[in-house]
């Protein structure tokens, strides 16, 4: 094994051992990154000198939760000093002047941050083909997506060019490239992780997490980053349990609910045979599958395309080239607006400003906007009903595996269904996770999603630990050669 | 025909609040440009507003103090438009769930009073500034007013004249300065007015359409500017013709309104519930413990003015119309000044010298305890009521002491009879006409020899000895 194949639990023991070192450990990650990323373009902007810096200051006897751990953050997440560009024209220069809570918070835990990772402009899209700076391709097929937003973020962790990154989540942003990639990918309960210094794309969806090598780091990852921040009016003001501690607790008993909703016409056969397994083999551990209904499930992607872009078309009227950013001259003020705007934004960026600004408008708030809201309360009180029976809801993340580049980009309805399974775990605000659970028979990884209750990651934890602990789906790693050849 | 005018008015107020409404920066005024400014305030990318809790209690005390029902769930509201000095692209305000609603206020105007109706007062973050000048063919951008705390009062549209809106915005203006929350001034702009005005036909129940008037910064302008306003709207229906609704701004050098945009023009602001916002939650606890702090309000005190200190009416009032005037008033009376002789001396000589150089109470350096020493001087006869006149605008002007300024200047009254019969007869033997028109009963003379006799003893004879020893002179 080489050391840019470990996982956070590899590194840390072998870093507090003494048996590497931080900088050992980043100068690894950033060799594979030269030897891989040309392929895959995970990568916005590397961070290498600063990175190796860092780790030169880590003592091995160190404090740190997690020292020397290299980790990639998702370009829409604000770093101080340090390019973030939310993979856009609007904002390919902008550096920072203050640091995201998240980032905050790695560094003191003596985390590295080797980079940003390439994403859909502004997090809107599921295939990270929306990128102002190029595609990101899958490292199990490189003629695929990685799935989206946080495509970026997901291909670095599957092709081993970081120890784990972070994404964000606003309907299905981490799960679905999570699934499409082989990685496992954790939407914490909206609230449980700061927003300070992520750039705003739906406000009232958004939440950062952990994209990770397997279940345990995704743990010890939402340790680091989870918790109440004065500097977010909506991070809840709750006690952060230790989400590790549960990990390996036995699942015998644990209710499964199975949404009907969620199998139905439509849905990759190969993908329904793996997740149908994948419950077969939770049963077999001692949980009990339960049908369930969700039965508001069929409005939640309309309901989200008119909430999401409402924000969207609010959250994004910052960029208007008077302070910061992009600026195109014009000849009078609104002149320059449109210039700017023109310019900045990517063809998704604006559908999305001018459906929001269009639902958002006088005389039609009533019938989109105000209705979306009541649908998402309606999804919320499915959820909680359901959650009346069962402990953990399982489903597949995605309809489909990793579908190929260009496929999609020219129908947006399409694209929109990419994120079918994973959207209403948003608009619930409930907590979300995809670990792999097979492969297709052109060897892409499939996703199995498991939803908990509000502020109750350790359960989905503990039932996809257990999961995870007796496959070995998780083990399985892209081979470049193989892929190369594929081309 | 008879028309009569219907007025809704809207008020800013900018709160006394330390910081802005989402950030830490300082709200102080006139500070170099962008100097009170971070990630926030200008909207960097990624940043979140954490609501100001003071602002939020500023909004309710004031809305405790105009009858307001306090709403136990509000929440903030972004209203969407583009413009440089509004770092965001929207504005966080408040839409459809405000802090207070359904309040009123007493107002009196030529005798009347009236309940003005207020529909609601909310919260909301201020704009920057743009600036035009010394930029060349550029603007330039001050953003250290960006996200300073406002507050927004909106009454009925109950009030029905030009003077009824100027009385409405004083009352309003004295009540902010009563509790503490808007310093109220005018001309910086802390406390702004805009009106909705219509006309009707009296006796008709349906609204006129409404013009929307802004840049009023004093009461003066509120009134003339509505006057105005409502004459134009009177000469348009007159001439057969239509009001068009749209938004007119006072010009104060010409004392007329003018068009600034029209219907058409407006924007659609497209408010939403802000998502970066949590609801503001009042329970009856926090509205009890604002309650407690509230200080005393104007009508209450004025009250209190007529039955404590034995006030007429109109004493108690002017004494009530501000907090500091007031709180000078009550501290003189602790300190043993006679209520009556300190309102009146407060309401005389001291508001004209204040009015003199257009200062506030506040801004004077003169101290009770030194109206008090002044009183003091007379009660004991040490003075004349003339004389204290003088020695009043003297302590005014140098904060120096009553019996400090009577000493220096020798002021003291001359009460010794034998003194002042000397000067008497001085004065009588030098005007031996004038005795004799005097006992011939031109008995008006009498004050023509005071006044001889207080200009040769330069004001300091006690004005009672003078008298009685002059009638006995002239009648012996």
């Amino acid at each position: 094994m080489e050391l840019y194949n470990f996982t956070i639990e590899d590194a840390r023991a072998a870093i507090k051992k003494g048996e590497i070192s931080p900088v050992e450990l980043s100068e690894a990650v950033f060799k594979r990154i030269e030897a891989v990323d040309s392929r895959v373009h995970a990568f916005i902007t590397l961070n290498k000198q600063a990175a190796l810096k860092a780790a030169k200051e880590i003592s091995p006897d160190t404090r740190h939760g997690l020292p020397g751990i290299p980790v990639a953050i998702k370009d829409n997440i604000c770093t101080e000093g340090l390019k973030t560009t939310c993979a856009s024209r609007m904002l390919e220069d902008f550096i920072p002047p203050y640091e995201s809570t998240v980032t905050k918070k790695l560094k003191e835990q003596g985390c590295v941050l080797i980079g940003k990772t390439n994403l859909d402009e502004f997090a809107m899209g599921s295939s990270t083909e929306n990128s102002a700076f190029g595609h990101t391709k899958n490292p199990w097929d490189l003629a695929r997506v990685p799935g989206g937003s946080s495509g970026g973020s997901a291909a670095a962790v599957a092709a081993d060019m970081c120890i784990a990154a972070l994404g964000s989540d606003t309907g299905g942003s981490i799960r679905q490239p999570a699934s499409f990639s082989g990685v496992v990918g954790l939407k914490p309960t909206y609230g449980r992780v700061s927003r300070y210094g992520l750039v705003a794309f739906a406000s009232s969806l958004d939440q950062i997490g952990p994209i990770t090598k397997n279940v345990k780091d995704a743990a010890i990852l939402l340790n680091a980053i989870s918790g109440h921040d004065l500097c977010d009016s909506t991070s809840a003001n709750l006690a952060v349990p230790d989400f590790t501690s549960v990990l390996g607790r036995d699942i015998k008993g644990m209710k499964l609910g199975i949404p009907n909703e969620y199998f139905r016409e439509g849905m990759d056969r190969e993908v329904e045979q793996s997740v149908t397994q994948a419950i077969r083999h939770l049963e077999s551990l001692g949980a009990i599958p339960i049908e369930i209904s969700l039965p508001h499930t069929g409005y939640a992607v309309a309901a989200y395309y008119i909430l999401a872009t409402s924000e969207a078309s609010s959250n994004l009227a910052r960029y208007d080239g008077v302070k910061y950013g992009l600026r195109v001259e014009g000849k009078d003020l609104l002149d320059m607006y449109m210039n700017t705007r023109e310019a900045g934004f990517g063809a998704e960026v604006k559908r999305r400003i001018i459906l929001g600004t269009y639902a958002l408008s006088s005389g039609y708030y009533d019938a989109y906007y105000r209705k979306a809201q009541q649908v998402r309360t309606l999804i919320k009180q499915d959820f909680e009903k359901a959650f009346e029976k069962v402990d953990v809801i399982v489903t597949p993340t995605a309809p489909t595996p990793a579908f190929k580049a260009g496929e999609k980009t020219d129908d947006p309805l399409q694209m929109y269904l990419a994120d079918i399974f994973t959207i209403s775990v948003n608009l619930a605000g409930v907590p979300g996770i995809s670990l792999p659970c097979g492969f297709t028979s052109a060897n892409l990884p499939v996703g199995l999603q498991m939803i908990g209750k509000h502020f109750d990651e350790e359960t989905i934890l503990k039932a996809a630990y257990a999961y995870e602990q007796s496959t070995d789906w998780h083990m399985k790693k892209p081979d470049f050669k193989e892929v190369e050849s594929k081309k | 025909m008879n028309y009569e005018a219907v007025i809704g008015l809207e008020i800013h107020a900018q709160l006394l609040t330390e910081s802005k409404m989402f950030c830490g920066c300082s709200t102080k005024f006139g500070s170099e440009p962008n100097t009170q400014t971070c990630p926030v305030c200008i909207g960097m990318p990624g940043v979140l507003p954490v609501a100001n809790r003071k602002a939020i209690e500023y909004v309710i005390k004031t809305g405790l103090a105009v009858n307001c029902t306090i709403a136990p769930y509000s929440r903030f509201a972004r209203k969407n438009y583009f413009y440089p000095d509004l770092p965001k692209g929207y504005q966080i305000s408040q839409y459809e769930l405000p802090i207070c609603e359904h309040g009123f206020v007493k107002i009196t105007a030529n005798g009347e009073t009236r309940e003005i109706g207020l529909t609601r007062i909310h919260l909301e973050e201020d704009a920057g500034k743009n600036i035009h000048e010394g930029a060349g063919s550029h603007s330039l951008v001050d953003l250290n007013r960006a996200g300073t705390p406002l507050m927004e009062i909106v009454s009925e549209p109950d009030i029905r004249s030009p003077l009824e809106a100027a009385e409405f915005v004083k009352k309003l203006r004295a009540m902010v300065r009563y509790i503490g929350v808007c310093d109220g001034n005018m001309e910086q702009g802390s406390l702004r007015c805009d009106a909705n005005v219509s006309i009707r036909p009296v006796g008709q129940k349906e609204f006129g359409t409404k013009t929307e008037i802004k840049n009023m910064n004093s009461f003066k302008y509120v009134e003339k500017a509505l006057d105005y306003e409502i004459k134009r709207q009177i000469k348009i229906l007159n001439e057969g013709g239509r009001i068009i609704q749209e938004t007119r701004l006072w010009n104060t050098a010409k004392g007329i309104t003018e068009s600034m945009r029209s219907k058409e023009e407006a924007h659609d602001y497209r408010y939403f519930p802000d998502p970066d916002l949590v609801p503001v939650k009042v329970d009856d606890q926090w509205i009890e413990q604002l309650k407690s702090q509230l200080v005393e309000l104007p009508d209450a005190r004025r009250q209190r003015f007529t039955s404590q200190y034995g006030l007429p009416e109109q004493d108690a009032e002017l004494l009530t119309s501000e907090r500091a005037i007031a709180e000078w008033f009550e501290q003189a009376v602790k300190l043993g000044g006679d209520p009556k002789s300190v309102s009146n001396w407060m309401m005389g000589e001291f508001m004209r010298l204040l009015n003199e150089e257009g200062k506030q109470i506040e801004e004077s350096e003169l101290r009770p305890a030194q109206l008090v020493g002044l009183l003091k001087m007379i009660d004991q006869n040490i003075i004349s009521g003339k004389i204290a006149k003088t020695v009043f605008e003297e302590m005014y002007k140098t904060g120096k002491e009553a019996d400090v300024i009577v000493k220096q200047k020798g002021l003291v009254q001359v009460s010794d009879e034998g003194e002042i019969e000397k000067i008497v007869n001085e004065i009588l033997e030098k005007n031996p006409k004038e005795v004799e028109r005097f006992r011939a009963g031109e008995e008006k003379l009498l004050g023509f020899f005071a006044g001889q006799i207080m200009k040769a003893t330069k004001g300091k004879a006690n004005p009672k000895v003078l008298n009685e020893l002059l009638k006995k002179k002239l009648s012996s």
